[in-house]
């Protein structure tokens, strides 16, 4: 062994992107290393703009100190949405690939196979681990402290280390374009594909240490997120006063926690086939793959749910707040979500109907499965019964609302088609599953999480998004989801596989065509959204909503100024209903000064998520490339760090209810001087934060 | 005449109702055999069920898309001639309809489905008047090897079934994951190494029918289709005859040929056949060793001997899995990428 592979272990100079393109250029190779070299360098210049900007501002002090070692709950989460929409951009800049190869696939394209199997692995892997997940943690971290009334989460640090894990295993996937290959064995990653016999290479390797950095980050926010809402609801806040996110975020907090491990598990225990020669999965030696399809689905199946239903509760706040009127059926969306969270976990076969087990077996999880169809369906009729009878305001959260309930219900219809398990066997593993689950995944969790960045984003900073770039946004998201999968349908019902690179039935062209088209509009409206940030950063001053209630909002959130202060309220409030807020409101007792202030004791800073997410990201990296030396070095540095925590005395600090009362009387005066104003002014600049209060429940 | 094709009598109002609406829709592929022109009774009923499913839902689907807009207009923000109840949250025989009508879409829907599915489950054997033909499938990188256990021969490329017949399939995988599909026919089935698999179709027309892999396993993955013609019994005849004069025997040697990771086109070439574009090559063996079929999916060794007069009368036995086709590693990509006969994925093109 030369020092050079003790060192980078099997990492060579074949790694790079443009290596295969020196050593044997072809027209295809070369076209296929310029893409992934330009994907490399975005990755390498991203990198370094990112350091330089950093540098040059002279804020490493600041980010550290304000942003990565930050405790608060508020921080936390606008990082994850940042991890979120960085990696969103990657996987549609992919999914636009992927579309243009089989727009062009009539028995060729310019992808590789290699290239394009990698493509829709990442895109996959991205969208479910690093888009949808962080994107969902993010606000609920922001959002769901505040709705309930408390200062942070119960556990602050455990916070900032599920951010780190989650960091590290986004920072795989990304440097895995600058040193390639990526796992070429789609998101599900089925074995034995993807054991060592059949794929040697770094690829899958990277893809098993990506997902098991995420899935450990969320099932420890899950366990932050459940004992937070279980524990640090303010008094009076009983279960059934909690607003319908909330409820949400606590189903999915308890399907993360029982959810996640199933993966964290099979991926484990494929690296071991992989590293230690064990024979779990393999097709010899008593391995048996099945074992992992169904590991993998029991966590998977209830993966869409903890995907879907903070959406459901984004959607059920809009909905409520944008009708100027109660949620119709608040009880039963509740129990819904629950039925919904329950049966999750009993449907998991329906995704190998074809696997050869009884029909038995298989008619009884199709009705499983379409079992969970009903409470859901009751939602989409209670949230029309929200509008029903209401003031209904279009504003750009409610453009993804009504876009959802009217794509969804047909994503719903074509999964109680692929339910049935003698119509499964027809169009599993076509592309008319691929167009199913987009058809929920785009208008359910990013609407959804679009809805979110909207409406609570003026919550967050201060100033209100953009109207006009929004709309346009939200219309071409919803126009570009019809163009690029509806066609998908289509395909699927005339036999075309998913992941085909290409393929030679002329029929399907024009479809490819349509779908390839759709992709570039969204692509367009992923434009729209980076200009309606960037306009309305631009425009902040215009748009300031310092008062803190631009939407006349119903729950707790809003009773605070925008943005809110890092203890979020300067004493813990009291609550005597559901919608806090609007019955404060109603009742005319909004924005009160307390009797009394305390000093406040608050989480200190800490490096922990820092350390682990490093050390996490180095210890992938190297398990990855066979780095041995650094893996030893990773674990010591985690086990250290989590040493040194228990020796750390500093652990809060304490603000003086002197601060707090100031702080807070500033903002009652600035709420007095703010003028109130009506629905109609919503979207002006006249509209500083302040809502003319309500009459009999009807809003102004 | 098979108890399936009764099933086409559940739904005969919805299959017309496709029939009518899909040539509309998706012009020109109506001429094409699959899902939505189904050529035997199981692709038949199910096509049908999935008209159903959706003519069941299309109860609680449409309202959502015809009301939403409405009450998006009538409660519009400004509106003064629309009731406004900013407090009204339940009315408790609204709540009774919301979910008593899906819960009764969905009752029937599970009913026909325990019937759909155990009717149309993959390993029901078909009646029929005439005794199955048995087919043994064996999932390879990139390609399908079809054996006639009977009849002694087998095929690569192309699938020869008799119209009118039930056709039992038993089918396994030599490598990894794949999904066996003849969407004109009916449902897929999945293979996997070491185990067994059963698929029953029946073609009741005759023609040539797409079929393919479902499931990826690679860079040939695209490639992995073969067709499936259906003939009348006389052609039937025909075609095993002629295999057994004009094919090749699957010795020892054509099967490392055979087994090698490659598309069914490079396989043909590396065998000899001379292959048109762009129909799917057709590779006839004349002859098959006992039991090869079994000794894949035990993994066990097989006598090749009968097949290879020139390795004389003792029984050199050699296994048949690609675990050891290889010859020197037990590796079976490091054994394919050392036998690879063309450049992978190119040679379609």
């Amino acid at each position: 062994m030369t020092v050079t592979e003790i060192l980078f272990g099997r990492l060579g100079w074949d790694a790079l992107p443009f290596w295969h393109m020196l050593q044997n250029p072809t027209f295809k190779s070369v076209i296929n290393d310029l893409i992934a070299s330009g994907a490399g360098l975005m990755v390498v210049l991203g990198a370094l703009v990112v350091v330089a900007g950093v540098s040059w501002l002279g804020k490493w002090g600041y980010l550290w100190r304000e942003w990565l070692t930050s405790p608060d709950h508020k921080r936390i989460g606008i990082m994850f949405i940042v991890i979120a929409l960085v990696m969103l951009a990657r996987a549609i800049v992919e999914a636009v690939f992927m579309r243009a190869q089989q727009a062009v696939g009539l028995n060729g394209g310019f992808l590789t196979a290699e290239h394009f199997g990698q493509l829709f692995t990442t895109h996959g892997t991205i969208m479910v681990f690093f888009m949808g997940m962080p994107f969902l943690t993010g606000v609920i971290n922001y959002v769901m402290p505040l709705q309930i009334g408390a200062r942070d989460l119960s556990f602050p640090v455990l916070n900032l280390v599920s951010l780190g894990l989650t960091a590290a295993g986004a920072a795989l996937v990304m440097v895995s374009l600058v040193l390639e290959p990526f796992s070429t064995g789609g998101w599900t990653g089925y074995a034995p594909f993807t054991e060592l016999s059949y794929n040697p290479g770094a690829g899958v390797d990277y893809w098993i240490w990506a997902v098991s950095l995420s899935t450990f980050s969320s099932t420890l926010s899950g366990i932050n997120f459940a004992v937070t809402i279980y524990k640090k609801r303010a008094p009076g806040m009983t279960l059934f006063r909690m607003p319908l996110f909330t409820w949400t975020a606590l189903c999915t907090a308890i399907l993360m926690i029982f959810g996640m491990p199933p993966l964290t598990v099979a991926t484990g225990l494929l690296a071991l086939d992989r590293y230690l020669d064990f024979h779990m999965f393999t097709t010899d030696l008593g391995g048996n793959m099945m074992n992992y399809v169904n590991l993998f689905w029991a966590f998977g199946h209830p993966e869409v749910y903890i995907l879907i239903l903070p959406a459901f509760g984004v959607f059920s706040e809009v909905f409520a707040t944008f009708s100027g009127k109660r949620l119709y059926g608040y009880t039963v969306l509740v129990m819904a979500t629950i039925c919904i969270a329950v049966l999750s976990f009993t449907v998991w076969l329906h995704h190998f109907f074809t696997m050869g087990q009884s029909a038995n077996v298989n008619a009884a999880f199709g009705i499983a499965t379409m079992l969970i169809g009903i409470p859901t369906g009751v939602k989409v009729y209670d949230w029309m019964l929200t509008m029903y009878r209401g003031r209904v305001r279009m504003s750009v959260p409610m453009i993804y609302a009504v876009g959802f309930i009217l794509l969804f219900v047909l994503g719903g219809m074509s999964g109680v088609i692929l339910a049935t398990p003698s119509v499964d066997y027809q169009v599993h593993n076509s592309l008319f599953l691929v167009a199913h689950f987009h058809n929920m995944l785009i208008p359910g969790v990013l609407f959804g999480m679009l809805a979110a960045v909207n409406y609570w984003f003026p919550k967050a900073f201060g100033f209100r998004l953009e109207e006009r770039w929004g709309r346009r946004a939200a219309w071409l998201w919803i126009l570009g989801f019809m163009l690029a999968f509806f066609p998908l349908y289509v395909l699927g019902m005339m036999g075309m596989p998913r992941r085909s690179v290409s393929f030679t039935n002329p029929a399907y062209l024009p479809w490819t065509v349509i779908a390839g088209i759709g992709a570039l509009v969204a692509l367009a409206a992923l434009a729209c959204l980076l200009l309606q940030l960037w306009v309305s950063v631009r425009d902040r001053d215009h748009n300031r909503v310092f008062a803190g209630d631009p939407w006349d909002g119903r729950s707790l959130e809003w009773a605070t100024s925008a943005p809110p202060p890092e203890y979020n309220f300067p004493v813990i409030p009291e609550i005597y209903g559901r919608d806090a807020f609007m019955l404060e409101k109603d009742g005319g007792t909004p924005f009160q000064a307390p009797t009394q202030y305390q000093d406040i004791v608050m989480p200190a800073n800490s490096a922990m998520g820092v350390i682990i997410g490093a050390a996490g990201f180095a210890a992938a990296f190297a398990l990855t490339w066979y780095m041995w030396w650094l893996v030893v070095l990773s674990a010591v540095v985690m086990i250290g760090a989590a040493i040194a925590r228990g020796f750390v005395r500093t652990t809060h600090y304490v603000i003086s209810a002197d601060e707090v009362r100031r702080t807070h009387e500033y903002w009652l005066r600035e709420v007095e001087a703010t003028t109130p104003i009506r629905r109609s002014q919503e979207q002006s600049g006249a509209n500083r934060g302040r809502a003319v209060p309500p009459v009999e429940g009807a809003v102004q | 005449m098979t108890a399936v094709s009764q099933q086409q009598k559940h739904f005969p109002a919805l299959s017309a109702l496709g029939a009518c609406l899909l040539p509309a829709t998706l012009s020109g592929c109506s001429s094409a055999p699959g899902f939505l022109d189904p050529q035997g009774p199981i692709a038949r009923a199910q096509l049908g069920h999935f008209w159903f499913v959706v003519a069941m839902l299309a109860i609680v689907i449409l309202p959502v898309l015809v009301l939403t807009p409405l009450i998006l207009w009538r409660y519009r923000y400004g509106t003064s001639r629309a009731a406004y109840r900013p407090k009204w949250e339940l009315t408790l025989w609204l709540d009774i309809l919301i979910w008593g009508i899906p819960i009764l879409i969905v009752v029937i829907l599970s009913v026909v489905l325990w019937r759909q599915t155990h009717q149309l489950d993959p390993y029901r054997p078909l009646h029929s008047d005439q005794p199955p033909l048995e087919i043994q499938v064996v999932g390879y990188d990139w390609k399908w090897l079809f054996i006639y256990p009977e009849q002694h021969i087998a095929t690569l490329g192309q699938l020869i079934v008799p119209v009118g017949r039930p056709v039992a399939f038993d089918l396994t995988s030599a490598t990894v994951l794949q999904t066996f599909f003849i969407p004109a026919l009916g449902s897929q089935i999945d293979v996997m190494n070491r185990m067994q698999t059963t698929l029953h179709l029946l073609a009741d027309r005759e023609g040539e029918f797409e079929g393919r892999n479902m499931q990826y396993n690679g860079d040939g993955f695209h490639e992995q289709r073969f067709t499936a013609r259906a003939v009348n019994a006389q052609d039937f005849a025909r075609f095993v005859a002629d295999t057994r004069h004009e094919g090749i025997p699957l010795d020892q040697h054509n099967y490392r040929i055979l087994a090698r990771k490659g598309s069914t086109l490079e396989a043909a070439k590396a065998l000899g056949e001379s292959v048109t574009l762009p129909d799917d090559p057709l590779v006839r063996f004349s002859a098959v060793p006992d039991g090869l079929f079994d000794a894949i999916m035990r993994d066990a060794p097989l006598d090749w001997s009968e097949l290879s007069p020139t390795t004389g009368g003792s029984a050199t036995s050699a296994p048949a899995t690609p675990h050891d086709t290889g010859g020197e590693t037990s590796n079976p990509s490091a054994s394919a990428a050392s036998t690879t006969i063309t450049t992978q994925g190119e040679s379609a093109s």
